[in-house]
């Protein structure tokens, strides 16, 4: 029978090798706070599995428990046990001390990216109403003003988009505007990256504030268009007749 | 929305002028024995006028507040707990004539003598500490609660007489008179549901307040009561506190457990933490359902503050809920597979591979409910990822993905009690083989189906997934719980056991796994109590009064998080002590006489401390 360590030291490694070189090669590469919340998962599974029953608890711990008490061994035994408990500390050391460390680096957020909206946007629908000629209205306003950074095709490609860190919303994502109201859309486009609230720190929103150049009829309408455009629907609370 | 300049500060006496006669008379009774009330609401009417706020030196008016609420509300929700899990434990050894449950019932009814008077005298001490710190929201809670106020009392009077009856009439109401023992034990879970919903009303009122229209005090009251969050609050609180009821009683038994010295004490908490985490494990999986509910209603409410909860600065205290319900999770399922190991002597090489499925599905699943919609990152990480949205594990970080497998882990763990439940048994019934074949194509149907709704839903507009997909996945999980349970109940009725279940072998990590269980429920509790109370924002009564003392910020979440850390430990350091008092007398019994040099039989070593059932065994 395979050591428990050493499957579980393969599992951990393969989940590492797989999260940090093999997945980026078909999609972005992963942050580092994501592969360690997969690989505690991952520990957390083999300890749990590991420790279910008495035999599997003995094969598991117990090599580590006879390895750190040091009962019985000699020489190279000794050496590594000796050496695991200096590493040990100083890796710790060595950890605290690199992230304790004062650093160029900017530290890692959190951003809010859907802060609350404030009160006098909550609640307000399109006064528009849903015609062919007023999506094809809103997609013309789009392409003039909105697809040089969301893209032509709503997916946040567009030729000014490299520019940018983060980069414009991808449309098409059903995680954007899909889970918002119109009336989110609305504050956003008018008030840009200028006009988040508190709560949405850092700002780092390069959204002109819109309402200097657009009046709200073209905001209405350019809503419309892109939710068409994107395939996507808006948010509500009630369901559309037919 | 009404003006803070239209608020109405109107007094008790006011208030009272509206009610007619009888009812005037029924608050004059109540003011006469509740002084302090009577002070409350006059006093808040006097100081309205001059000081609306009063500060604490040192730890704040707001961060104090905050610590005696939170223990008040741990502290009734155990004492509400308690009893439901009392009740119904009483009520098994009713019907199946087994004293152990009966034994069981009594045991913590016990508790609540003590723990009652800590809830009530925590809930004395948020009263003076809100009236005298919040007075101008205090008056206006009082003008507009009153009459709730006096149903309030009214219910703890009854709540106190039927638990005294209860407790105090446990050994005489025997026999025949059983009936009418459980009777008042269903009484007293009555009362407490009214304490609990009474009480709900004033919070929910402060988070989705409505228009009051005119009438008199106890027409505007019950208007104000009936605000939209107050049910699914209320729902959810009473099943959270079975919850909580159940792990804390199986973090007593573990406790137990660990600190027995003879066989038959082992036996005894190993069966108390079963039954402890098999009721916490039933009731937290409707949980999710009614949080769900909840959250729906807060968005239709109003969507601001649902964003600020969902998607603002609140949000990360979802991933937060996510480790801790995935923690409980993973606790509940390793303690029913441990007894599968442990106490069903050669059924380990049997379920090793159903348990692995099982641990590799929660794992999979708990990855998707901890992955955020937007990741924590370095600048270089984010230039990397395009933004701090993943392009292709960001749709793990919205509801359909949640949803999906939150339910999934629902069914999982309903699973685990089914194979706990069929271990060491093999069934006679000639339809068992045609039953266990349709239960396992139901099993893969619904997981697939749950599964599928998940997916969809990322292409249909929010409101079919809300309105149906996601009903459609909890209907397919309750109809497999509501399908599973009798069946599997008809199956062992004619099974034959082909291994005794053997009690006091668990391991002391078990003992551990139920202490866990419930730090993670009060945590749960601390952690999501912050979340509601904080999405006011700076209001006291959403877009009604507006917060304007000094401490009208949210805190950091750092910050947030070490004061429901702090209150978890306060609870458990309370919780233990009624505990400990509560078994003193036991202790005393079970001393031997003073000089005495007599060996108690059977008296070994604390399983903790690595003693055994019997000489030549060996708990891990």
């Amino acid at each position: 029978m395979k050591s428990p360590i050493i499957s579980g030291a393969i599992i951990l490694a393969g989940m590492f090798i797989f999260l940090k070189f093999l997945l980026p090669l078909v999609t972005a590469p992963l942050p580092a706070s994501l592969i360690y919340l997969y690989l505690a998962l991952v520990l957390s599974g083999i300890l749990i599995y590991g420790t279910m029953s008495a035999p599997s608890l003995e094969a598991m711990m117990g090599p580590i428990f006879r390895f750190l008490s040091g009962k019985g061994q000699t020489g190279a035994g000794q050496m590594a046990r000796l050496a695991v408990l200096v590493m040990f500390p100083l890796l710790v050391g060595w950890q605290t001390y690199s992230r304790l460390v004062p650093s160029d680096l900017p530290p890692a957020e959190n951003r809010t990216i859907h802060p609350a909206p404030p009160g006098e946007f909550v609640g307000l629908s399109n006064p528009y109403p849903k015609t062919p000629e007023n999506i094809m209205m809103g997609k013309g306003l789009y392409a003039a003003y909105c697809s040089p950074c969301h893209g032509a095709n709503y997916d946040g490609k567009g030729p000014a988009a490299p520019g940018f860190n983060p980069p414009p919303a991808n449309f098409s994502d059903p995680g954007t505007i899909a889970q918002l109201q119109e009336a989110y859309l609305f504050w956003r486009i008018k008030k840009g990256g200028v006009g988040l609230p508190v709560e949405g720190m850092p700002w780092k929103s390069a959204m002109p504030r819109w309402e200097e150049e657009l009046p709200e009829e073209f905001i209405w309408k350019i809503i419309m268009g892109e939710y068409d455009g994107a395939h996507q629907s808006p948010r509500t609370w009630e369901e559309e007749e037919e | 929305m009404t003006s803070a300049g239209q608020l109405r500060h109107a007094t008790v006496v006011q208030g009272m002028n509206r009610m007619p006669g009888l009812l005037k008379f029924g608050s004059f009774l109540a003011l006469l024995f509740l002084p302090a009330l009577a002070m409350a609401a006059g006093g808040a009417e006097i100081q309205a006028m001059s000081v609306e706020y009063r500060d604490v030196p040192g730890i704040g008016s707001r961060n104090l507040v905050w610590v005696v609420a939170q223990q008040h509300l741990l502290l009734a929700g155990f004492v509400l707990g308690v009893p439901i899990f009392a009740w119904i434990c009483e009520l098994v050894g009713w019907k199946t004539k087994e004293q152990r449950y009966d034994k069981l019932a009594k045991e913590f009814t016990k508790l609540l003598t003590s723990a009652y008077a800590t809830t009530a005298l925590f809930g004395g001490i948020l009263l003076f500490l809100l009236i005298g710190l919040y007075p101008k929201l205090m008056a206006y809670l009082t003008d507009m609660f009153f009459p709730s106020f006096l149903v309030y009392c009214l219910l703890f009077l009854l709540e106190t007489a039927t638990l005294y009856m209860y407790w105090y009439g446990w050994d005489y109401m025997q026999g025949n008179k059983k009936t009418f023992h459980l009777f008042l034990g269903f009484l007293l879970n009555l009362f407490a549901l009214g304490i609990m919903i009474v009480p709900n009303s004033w919070a929910t009122f402060q988070a989705s307040p409505v228009v009051v229209g005119e009438g008199d005090a106890w027409a505007r009251a019950w208007m104000a009561m009936q605000n939209p969050t107050w049910w699914p609050v209320n729902i959810h609180r009473l099943i959270a506190n079975v919850v909580l009821g159940g792990f804390i009683v199986g973090a007593y038994a573990g406790v137990r457990y660990l600190l027995a010295v003879s066989r038959e004490e082992r036996e005894h908490y190993d069966w108390m933490g079963y039954v402890g985490n098999f009721i916490g494990v039933f009731g937290m999986l409707p949980l999710p359902f009614a949080g769900y509910w909840l959250m729906r209603e807060v968005y239709q409410y109003n969507q601001q503050m649902g964003i600020t909860l969902m998607g603002g600065f609140l949000a990360w205290l979802f991933i937060l809920q996510a480790m801790l319900i995935g923690v409980l999770f993973l606790g509940a399922n390793y303690y029913f597979w441990m007894g599968i190991t442990h106490r069903i002597p050669g059924s380990e090489g049997q379920y090793k591979k159903p348990v692995m499925g099982m641990l590799i599905v929660l794992l999979l699943c708990l990855g998707v409910w901890m992955t955020p919609h937007s990741l924590v990152a370095s600048l270089a990480e984010a230039q990397k990822m395009g933004g701090t949205h993943h392009p292709l594990l960001g749709v793990f970080g919205v509801m359909s993905a949640k949803m999906t497998v939150s339910n999934i882990m629902i069914l999982v763990t309903f699973m685990s009690f089914i194979m706990y439940w069929r271990a060491g048994k093999q069934e006679t019934a000639g339809w068992a083989k045609a039953a266990k074949a349709i239960m396992g194509g139901l099993l893969v149907i619904a997981g697939i189906a749950v599964v599928v709704l998940g997916v969809w839903g990322y292409f249909v507009p929010a409101i079919i997934r809300i309105n149906y997909f996601s009903v459609a996945q909890v209907l397919i999980v309750l109809f497999i719980m509501v399908t599973f349970t009798p069946l599997t109940a008809l199956l062992m009725k004619s099974a034959k056991t082909t291994t005794e279940m053997v009690w006091g072998k668990m391991p002391i990590r078990a003992g551990y796994s139920l202490v866990l269980n419930a730090v993670m429920v009060i945590l749960l509790m601390s952690l999501m109590g912050y979340a509601r109370s904080s999405s006011r924002v700076h209001w006291h009564i959403y877009g009604v009064m507006r917060d304007t003392s000094d401490y009208a910020y949210s805190p950091a979440l750092g910050y947030a998080a070490a004061f429901m850390s702090l209150n978890t430990f306060v609870f458990c350091l309370i919780v233990a002590f009624i505990f400990w008092v509560a078994t003193l007398g036991d202790k005393a019994k079970a001393q031997p006489p003073k000089g005495s040099t007599m060996e108690i039989p059977g008296h070994t070593a604390p399983a903790m401390a690595g003693g055994a059932p019997s000489s030549g065994e060996k708990l891990e």
